[in-house]
């Protein structure tokens, strides 16, 4: 790929095109796409970056992905909370400013069915302005009823397109059906849910055969439901857990192409980044692409008002020390997130959307 | 005194704001407060109900009419509810219908725009529909009673200008009755006097101020570019043509 192409027609390129993109390693092209993506985020997004915070409302799951912190045959202190601690971590997290939340759970369905999702949404309504669940896939009929319950998105993410690795990575459980998974995204849609967040857990496979294939499902499902909002994440795999597998980690660089090429590829839809991507990453990613950013997140049940905030929901320090998801890698504060981005010239926005569903 | 009317309000200004996307809430009100606009748009969705000190209304200088936009709006019925729900807040009411149900162009759907248009009209709300520009989609929507209509310049956030220029001067032409503004995809000041220039009632900016490294500054270009681009229009402009032999097809009849 010559420095010189016009990196501004990127959404007429081929897959071959892209790959060449993703191959070259000159630092002068990488600068390139940065500006490309800022300019097109500008133009778009302006200064703002939505604020929101992921809230663990149980660690119960039923799969065996061999990479993560849940894991089913994992002995952890398992725990998830009930109707008042649920409410003490809203409080919790409410008091800090959020308004954007993002719930979360294990997957297990006997341990979190759809009503239990059902009650700590309406229960989330009296805090927050947007609720968004990430949970194990489901019927058609029962996102329409979440959404009735108040969840304005669902976020799933195939975690890798390849399947031979998919295969590999979750032996065991509902979650090893790769064709039911990737056919989430319709039935949200379908169930009548306003934000569909897609993405691939970086780490587990070629990220550029997965970024392709990721490309490829949200051109799909824009074709099939413009109306939809979607955001992409791009988490990048941080072990809790003992998965040794090193030969697929994507570098910062490689990161930083893969969010400026998703933006010109796809200019209006938003962009994630999480507390996984270290605090320096993350004050120069919000530069170029990222749109949204979770803040003061704990990735752990009951980390919120467990950290003292409530004595409604006293710490338990088993599970707060022992069993988070991922390990945090920006543990700055709400206020501290909002005074970097204010500082770098950006407003930090809480509410940008609110379901007015009578 | 040139003045616009619009729901009975004399407004002097025809450089109305758009409030999205500005780095701070401060940038946005010294803007709001030194361009001169008389009409700001404020998003519901960004509106935070339950009123804490970072509340975007705070940062509203209270001397504009707040123009509430129902950005989020999916079909119509939606963009009626959140015109209602602004009421309540006490944002008056003056609303953009802006219903988008394509998150890859954000083109307006022109079709439930209308149908919100009718039942808001009927209410008593000021309405200003955001449309693409369709003569009849016009038509209609004067019809149903929008105190103006909003077609658009070029894509939202473009900075393209006038791309739909040829369907805007048929709608000037043809709707004469209620007031028109251009809004989406001006990119500089001097597409916005173009449009003024064409007969356009107003202009609507945002993007184009709220990225311009002094937002304050471009807002004040943009104002006076709206004055200078409706000075020209109500002056006649000239008919612009080639410049030719001075009578080329009857000539002869003089050469004897
Ligand atoms: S990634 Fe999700 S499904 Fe897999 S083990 Fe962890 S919590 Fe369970």
């Amino acid at each position: 790929m010559s420095n010189t192409k016009n990196i501004t027609i990127c959404n007429t390129l081929c897959n071959t095109e892209i790959l060449a993109i993703f191959n070259d390693h000159d630092p002068a092209l990488l600068e390139q796409l940065a500006q490309e993506a800022q300019k097109i985020t500008r133009r778009y997004f302006g200064r703002t970056i939505s604020l929101y915070a992921p809230l663990y409302l149980s660690n119960h799951c039923a799969n065996q992905c061999v990479y993560c912190g849940f894991h089913a045959s994992l002995k952890i202190p398992r725990r998830k909370l009930n109707e008042q601690e649920i409410e003490a971590e809203y409080q919790a997290l409410a008091h800090a400013g959020i308004q954007s939340i993002l719930l979360l759970t294990g997957e297990s369905r006997q341990h979190t069915p759809p009503e239990y999702l059902e009650a700590a949404l309406k229960a989330a309504k009296k805090y927050f302005a947007n609720i968004a669940l990430e949970v194990y896939p489901l019927e058609t009929e029962e996102y329409a009823r979440l959404n009735a319950a108040g969840c304005d998105g669902v976020t799933i993410f195939q975690e890798t397109y390849d399947q031979a690795r998919y295969k590999i990575l979750h032996p065991a459980g509902k979650k090893s059906n790769y064709a039911y998974r990737y056919d989430a995204p319709r039935r949200i849609a379908l169930g009548g849910l306003r934000q569909i967040t897609l993405g691939v857990l970086l780490g587990l496979a070629d990220w550029r055969q997965d970024i392709l294939a990721l490309h490829a499902q949200l051109r799909s499902l824009e074709k099939e439901f413009p109306g939809v909002d979607y955001a992409i994440s791009f988490p990048r795999l941080r072990g809790t857990y003992d998965y040794k597998e090193k030969n697929y980690l994507v570098s910062d660089a490689e990161l930083v192409k893969i969010i400026c090429v998703t933006r010109i590829l796809f200019p209006r839809i938003g962009i994630n980044l999480s507390t996984r991507e270290s605090a320096s990453f993350r004050d120069r990613a919000v530069h170029f692409g990222v749109t949204k950013i979770s803040a003061g997140s704990s990735t752990a049940v009951g980390g919120y008002a467990g950290l003292g905030a409530s004595p409604a929901c006293p710490p338990d320090r088993a599970v707060l020390e022992n069993a988070p998801q991922f390990a945090v890698n920006d543990e700055r504060s709400v206020a501290a997130v909002k005074a970097m981005l204010e500082k770098q010239g950006f407003d930090p926005v809480f509410t940008d959307w609110r379901c007015l569903a009578a | 005194m040139d003045e616009l009317i619009i729901g009975g309000q004399k407004l002097t200004s025809r450089f109305f704001l758009g409030t999205g996307k500005f780095a701070s809430k401060k940038i946005m009100r010294e803007t709001i407060a030194q361009s001169g606009a008389q009409v700001v748009t404020v998003a519901l969705r960004r509106v935070d109900i339950q009123q804490n000190a970072e509340n975007f209304l705070n940062f509203i200088p209270q001397n504009v009419q707040i123009l509430a936009n129902t950005s989020g709006a999916r079909q119509a019925d939606e963009a009626v509810r959140i015109a209602r729900l602004s009421q309540a807040a006490g944002l008056g009411n003056w609303v953009k219908i802006e219903v988008i149900n394509d998150s890859k162009y954000l083109l307006p759907d022109d079709q439930e725009t209308l149908k919100a248009t009718e039942i808001l009209a009927s209410e008593g709300f000021v309405v200003l529909p955001y449309v693409t520009p369709d003569l009849y989609t016009a038509r209609a929507l004067v019809k149903a009673g929008a105190a103006a209509v909003m077609p658009l310049g070029a894509l939202i956030g473009s900075g393209q200008g006038l791309q739909t220029k040829y369907l805007l001067e048929i709608l000037r032409q043809e709707i004469t009755e209620t007031p028109l503004i251009v809004d989406a995809g001006l990119g500089a000041p001097s597409q916005a006097a173009a449009a003024l220039e064409m007969g356009f009632d107003a202009v609507l900016v945002n993007t184009a101020v709220s990225l311009a490294a002094d937002p304050v500054e471009m807002a004040r270009a943009f104002g006076l570019a709206a004055q200078a681009g409706r000075a020209a229009y109500l002056a006649g402009k000239m008919p612009a043509g080639n410049a030719q032999a001075s009578s080329p097809l009857t000539g002869f009849l003089h050469n004897e």
